[in-house]
């Protein structure tokens, strides 16, 4: 298996993927350009919806990149064997899928040439300062986590390693449910339960990633997946995803229950144009029954069918972040309680937004260096999951 | 004396005078470009009151003199700044209608200031709200954060700025309560061009000024003072 392992990976397609992922990358960083040169104003960004599809992609990135480490978890502080040899492959998926999230939300600001003033100046009571000291501690931590995963001579420690990362990643999601709670004014967030909320999602999504990339690489190596340990994560990521709706169906329930927010709902849920259809045909139907069905239908539920569920679960997570994030900032914000309300400035109106080519390519960018660091680091270091058949 | 002397002395003294004629309007630059040299005093709390009832439809005055007074464009679409905006508001319930300024509420407690991961938004010791334009990243988190929509984003290259207001591509801005007038004595530019003087500006902390005597005897409100933040700007008659 080894030879033919190593004589895949060296295979002319392994180059023409990372090629590929390089020209993607450097579509991203002419689309950085661009936006340096021009402005905002060739990305659909404007005075209303003021984060866009580069949020979401790095939103993505960031809260799967916690999510992975469900796997890890398991394995190092939960002493389930069959995770534990998938430990490493997590961690490289999360410092990869960090790092492309963190490139997008740096590029995308009004200045990026001013990153060091973020680390130079640093204001305690701003939770986007916390989240520059989250983020560059979890890579330090899944970096130190995997050393000692992967030194013998560090094999004690992997354990307490371990169980730090468990702890920096929950605070990690927490720190960005928190960016949107912490937002007083603003319909759709302001809320508490977005932070567990984004907990449970990091879950189903960072499990529908590991999914993909892992039967991706078992396809490559041509080995088959354990069916028990299949089995056992496929049906992790369904109780997941079971989970993450029902944080999703009790965050809306809430706001339906409330007078001053049933406006918001109803422009969300009902008559919002773009935002209904992504929530009910994106997120709940391709995002959740579908991969359900297929998770849990006992005439599914192979590797295919599981490899078709995550893509799914990924699909709708995206479109999800889209009516959260554009949504929530389309509907206007409620300044004069009680009042019709017309401006200049679109108050009371709702925003218009339509993403741009440049913003797209940035996010796309992202996801670019994430499957670059993530193919570089399984092709020189010893990534690949060793089976140990029949494990519990 | 010997002759070497005497040039020596005429060497000094020319070198002196030159030297003081090179400095000399170097210094006065420096002065006036660094104003006052005393700190803002936190015991001023710059604020106003809007009269809805005196603010006339249709006039926009105000949104025209803060244009002018700050280099803005005065264009209207998504992506251009706009510091002050005329609000037309409706009730529903009794079908009233009125209209007013809308603006940065220069806050108390600004949630712009909060979220800031920089600090370059702050709050002056007199209360005024301001952007340090060398410090914001562009990351916009305080345009999500403001309750008021009193916040622009720069999306396209600036030309003939005015020096007294600097502002710049991809970074944050809003009303400045026209700060560089104000520390100059002056009333904020949207103040003194209201037609029928509903913009009073004041010192909210003097007992003796013109709009504490106002506030303390009609009846005003603070946009979504549900919030908590104490803002600079009131409103009389909403």
């Amino acid at each position: 298996m080894a030879t033919n392992f190593s004589t895949k990976l060296r295979s002319p397609l392994y180059y023409a993927l990372l090629s590929l992922a390089g020209l993607i990358v450097l579509m991203g960083l002419y689309a950085v350009h661009l936006m340096e040169d021009h402005g905002h104003i060739i990305t659909g960004m404007n005075n209303q919806i003021v984060w866009g599809v580069p949020h979401i992609f790095a939103i993505f990135l960031v809260i799967s990149a916690s999510g992975v480490l469900n796997v890890s978890s398991i394995g190092s502080v939960f002493n389930k064997p069959a995770y534990k040899a998938r430990a490493p492959l997590a961690g490289l998926l999360s410092i990869a899928m960090l790092a492309g999230g963190l490139t997008v939300l740096m590029l995308d600001l009004g200045r990026p040439d001013r990153i060091i003033v973020a680390a130079t100046y640093y204001n305690p009571t701003s939770v986007f300062a916390w989240n520059i000291l989250l983020y560059s501690g979890m890579f330090a931590a899944v970096a130190l986590y995997l050393w000692t995963m992967m030194e013998k001579r560090m094999y004690p420690w992997s354990k307490p390693a371990g169980f730090l990362v468990f702890i920096w990643r929950f605070v990690l999601t927490t720190g960005t449910g928190v960016i949107f709670s912490f937002l007083v004014a603003r319909q759709a967030y302001g809320t508490a339960i977005l932070p567990p909320m984004f907990i449970v999602i990091s879950f189903a999504w960072g499990m529908a990633v590991f999914h993909v990339v892992q039967s991706a690489i078992y396809a490559w190596n041509m080995k088959t997946l354990d069916e028990y340990v299949q089995k056992r994560m496929r049906n992790l990521m369904g109780v997941f995803v079971i989970a993450a709706l029902y944080f999703v169906a009790t965050y809306h329930l809430t706001n339906l229950y409330f007078a001053k927010q049933t406006e918001f709902e109803k422009f969300i849920l009902v008559d919002g144009g773009v935002y209904p259809l992504l929530f009910w045909v994106g997120y709940f139907i391709v995002g959740n029954l579908l991969p359900l069905l297929l998770i849990y239908h006992p005439a599914f539920g192979s590797t295919k069918n599981v490899i078709l569920a995550s893509l799914l679960i990924i699909l709708g997570g995206f479109s999800l972040l889209y009516v959260l994030i554009i949504g929530g900032q389309a509907f206007p914000l409620s300044i004069f309680p009680g009042f019709e309300v017309y401006s200049t400035f679109g108050d009371g109106a709702i925003g218009s937004y339509t993403p741009s080519m440049p913003e797209i390519l940035l996010g796309l960018g992202g996801v670019g260096i994430s499957f670059l660091i993530s193919a570089i680091g399984i092709r020189v270091l010893d990534f690949v999951p060793r089976e140990i058949p029949k494990t519990r | 004396m010997s002759c070497i002397d005497i040039k020596r002395r005429d060497f000094l003294k020319t070198s002196v005078g030159a030297a003081a004629v090179a400095i000399a309007p170097g210094m006065l630059l420096f002065d006036m470009a660094h104003g006052k040299s005393e700190p803002v005093s936190g015991k001023v709390r710059w604020g106003m009151l809007i009269d809805t009832a005196n603010c006339a439809d249709g006039c926009d005055d105000c949104v025209t003199a803060c244009n002018k007074e700050n280099g803005l464009s005065g264009g209207l679409t998504a992506t251009d700044s706009q510091w002050i905006r005329k609000v037309e508001l409706k009730d529903m319930r009794t079908g009233r209608e009125l209209a007013l300024p809308m603006m940065c509420q220069h806050c108390e407690h600004p949630p712009c200031v909060d979220v800031c991961p920089t600090g370059a938004s702050f709050k002056r010791a007199d209360g005024i709200v301001l952007v340090d334009k060398h410090l914001c990243i562009g990351c916009r988190y305080c345009m999500m954060a403001c309750p008021y929509k009193a916040r622009s984003f720069v999306h396209e290259p600036l030309h003939d700025q005015n020096p007294d207001v600097p502002r710049g591509k991809g970074t944050v801005e809003s009303c400045t309560m026209c700060v560089h007038r104000v520390d100059n004595g002056q009333q904020p530019a949207c103040a003194e061009a209201c037609p029928n003087k509903s913009i009073l500006f004041g010192d909210l902390n003097d007992p003796e000024s013109e709009i504490s005597k106002k506030i303390r005897t009609v009846a005003s409100t603070q946009v979504r003072a549900d919030l908590g933040l104490n803002t600079g700007v009131r409103y009389q008659g909403l």
